[in-house]
């Protein structure tokens, strides 16, 4: 993707990382994302995340499944390989539906699932930039992306002044990439 | 906080005006029995059958709402809690329906027979040398039918006073004391035992099932079951937005809307799963004493309420609310709990009616008076009951987390 410089902050406490989101976004700076040991209810709304069309990826998944299933199965016993079984038309619909039940599932299930990964940038053997190590420990950390307009001294002075405890201005990739835990990140190799 | 519910005089006029229509037709019904010239054996089942229908559904959507508050009691589950008035209402009226449904059926099992001397609606009544309902004797005779019908209205009818009983006396208890709470969460334990011995399993095989007696299916309580749910939801749900129309339940908003809606989208797939379930299983073995009850009602003169049954009560549910803003919509949400409620209503129809009537089967206007008239005591007696307490179970420990409830 992009090598960006970000402002980040960490907080200890979400009873002042919510007013702080509340600043950060009526003074106009654009929150990059924000990353919390756990799930914190309402802070999709209040960072003014819209809902995701995931569902609706989901009933597309479905549809497919649903055709591929009533496809295949009318094509193989009306057409490939035509067996009467138990006295029943060769186009038995009812006997079908168990399995076009399942295909329909397991398509909106795998289909949703690497949606999911997709939109959150997550995947076995991906790699993402760790912005403060206690991220997934006990802090609340908020990266707010430094355009060439803003002035980084300002940003983290405006952040410590909502709370935050640890604050630090990070050059990294924004996105994700290929690779392992061990390895240097793409910006460092290419710095050498 | 105070929330008091009065009866608007159109409510009441409306419900009076419903009792007031399905007593003529009653009447009418009786008038044109006994007066008419052409009146034979199957305008008596019908009269008889079509009064079975209606108190069966209405007794079975109504106990839903006992049920949903002894399953949220237990899974200790605060959603319920903003709106918690309406079932515990709802349920309090099971009594009357219970009532009405056992002179019914007593009548039926007692008093009805055709002009052959035979019971049409409960062959059992009159086996004659029929071998298979003399063999299933033990089980399908009048005695044990009086006996598990008295059992089960009974107890629905008292658990449904007891349930509300209990939530009210919460009300004058001290704050936070979690007596009544454990004593409710033991008794929801029982009655969830209680229901699922008789509406799981043997009241619909004696309401329902019984009456083509030859014919069985393991799974057909759940079907009923199911079908019931899901019109007990949507019961409460219109109730729910007829009483925030009116100005109160100020603490009900989207996301516990959102809850019963979803509610009603999950449990029309559950219906659906168990009716083809019971379809496919008998198509597939194509065992001729089993596939009587579906030649009847797919390929013989049921076929149209067969396939509008299908249509309205999973195609429309499925389509309509699977979005998530549909199911915030109160206007969506109200149109298909009435749908719901309609379709259900013609799923009992199916059961119901193909065994006296076969052919000659009507929806006119006596079908229709009959449901008006039972809808005007439903809706008559829950505003009653609604009136009497306050609408905001204040003193109800789980109430704040019901009302910071999120759906998401």
């Amino acid at each position: 993707m992009a090598i960006k410089k970000f402002a980040v902050a960490a907080f200890d406490d979400e009873a002042v990382l919510f007013p702080a989101v509340k600043k950060v976004r009526s003074s106009g700076y654009k929150i990059h994302d924000i990353f919390t040991p756990f799930a914190v209810h309402g802070l999709d709304e209040a960072m003014g995340l819209k809902v995701t069309d995931l569902h609706i990826a989901g009933f597309i998944y479905g549809l497919c499944g649903t055709s591929t299933a009533v496809g295949f199965i009318s094509w193989i016993y009306t057409s490939d390989w035509p067996i009467v079984y138990g006295g029943k038309p060769h186009f038995a619909l009812p006997a079908w539906i168990p399995i076009t039940f399942e295909l329909t599932v397991l398509f909106a299930a795998v289909g949703m699932t690497l949606t999911f990964c997709y939109l959150n940038q997550i995947m076995p053997g991906v790699k993402k930039h760790v912005f403060h190590p206690r991220q997934s420990d006990d802090m609340f950390v908020m990266v707010i992306e430094i355009t060439k307009h803003m002035k980084e001294e300002e940003v983290i002075k405006f952040l410590q002044s909502t709370g935050a405890k640890e604050t630090s201005v990070q050059t990294a990739e924004a996105g994700w990439w290929y690779g392992r835990w061990d390895k240097k990140e793409p910006y460092e190799l290419a710095a050498g | 906080m105070n929330d008091r519910f009065e009866i608007p005089g159109r409510l009441k006029n409306t419900s009076m005006a419903l009792i007031a229509v399905g007593v003529l037709t009653l009447v009418a019904g009786v008038v044109s029995l006994l007066m008419g010239q052409h009146s034979n054996d199957a305008d008596k089942a019908r009269f008889w059958a079509v009064l079975l229908h209606d108190a069966v559904f209405f007794t079975l959507i109504t106990t839903v709402s006992i049920f949903l508050q002894a399953a949220v009691s237990l899974a200790q589950g605060s959603w319920l809690i903003a709106y918690k008035r309406v079932p515990e209402a709802i349920g309090a009226n099971v009594w009357i329906f219970a009532t009405i449904l056992a002179v019914i059926l007593f009548c039926i099992v007692f008093g009805f027979r055709n002009s052959h001397h035979l019971n049409s609606i409960f062959p059992w009544v009159t086996p004659g040398d029929d071998k298979v309902l003399l063999g299933k004797k033990p089980f399908l005779n009048p005695a044990m039918f009086v006996g598990f019908t008295v059992v089960f209205l009974g107890l629905w009818s008292y658990f449904g006073r007891y349930f509300r009983a209990q939530s009210i006396a919460q009300e004058s208890a001290p704050k936070n004391d979690t007596k009544i709470y454990w004593k409710i969460f033991r008794m929801s334990g029982v009655f969830l035992f209680v229901y699922a011995l008789s509406q799981m399993s043997t009241a619909p095989w004696y309401w329902i099932m019984s009456i083509q007696a030859h014919w069985y299916s393991t799974l057909f309580s759940w079907y009923t079951f199911a079908s019931a749910l899901v019109s007990g939801f949507s019961l409460i749900m219109l109730w729910v937005i007829y009483l925030k129309n009116q100005g109160n339940l100020e603490l009900v908003n989207k996301e516990h809307i959102h809850d019963l809606g979803k509610f009603m989208f999950a449990i029309s797939v559950f219906w659906t799963y168990l009716w083809f379930s019971q379809y496919m299983l008998i198509w597939y073995s194509n065992q001729p004493d089993e596939t009587v009850y579906f030649k009847l009602r797919q390929q013989g003169p049921y076929s149209v309420i067969f396939y509008a049954n299908f249509i309205i009560n999973f195609c429309m549910p499925i389509l309509i609310l699977m979005s998530r803003p549909a199911k915030r919509n109160y206007f969506t949400v109200t149109f298909m709990a009435m749908i719901i409620i309609f379709g259900h209503w013609l799923d009992y129809f199916q059961m119901i009616m193909p065994g006296p009537l076969g052919e000659n089967w009507h929806i006119n206007w006596y079908e229709i008076g009959i449901f008006m008239g039972f809808a005007g005591i439903l809706i008559m007696s829950v505003s009653r009951t609604l009136t009497k307490s306050n609408l905001v179970p204040t003193n109800n420990i789980m109430l704040k987390e019901a009302v910071i409830h999120v759906s998401p």
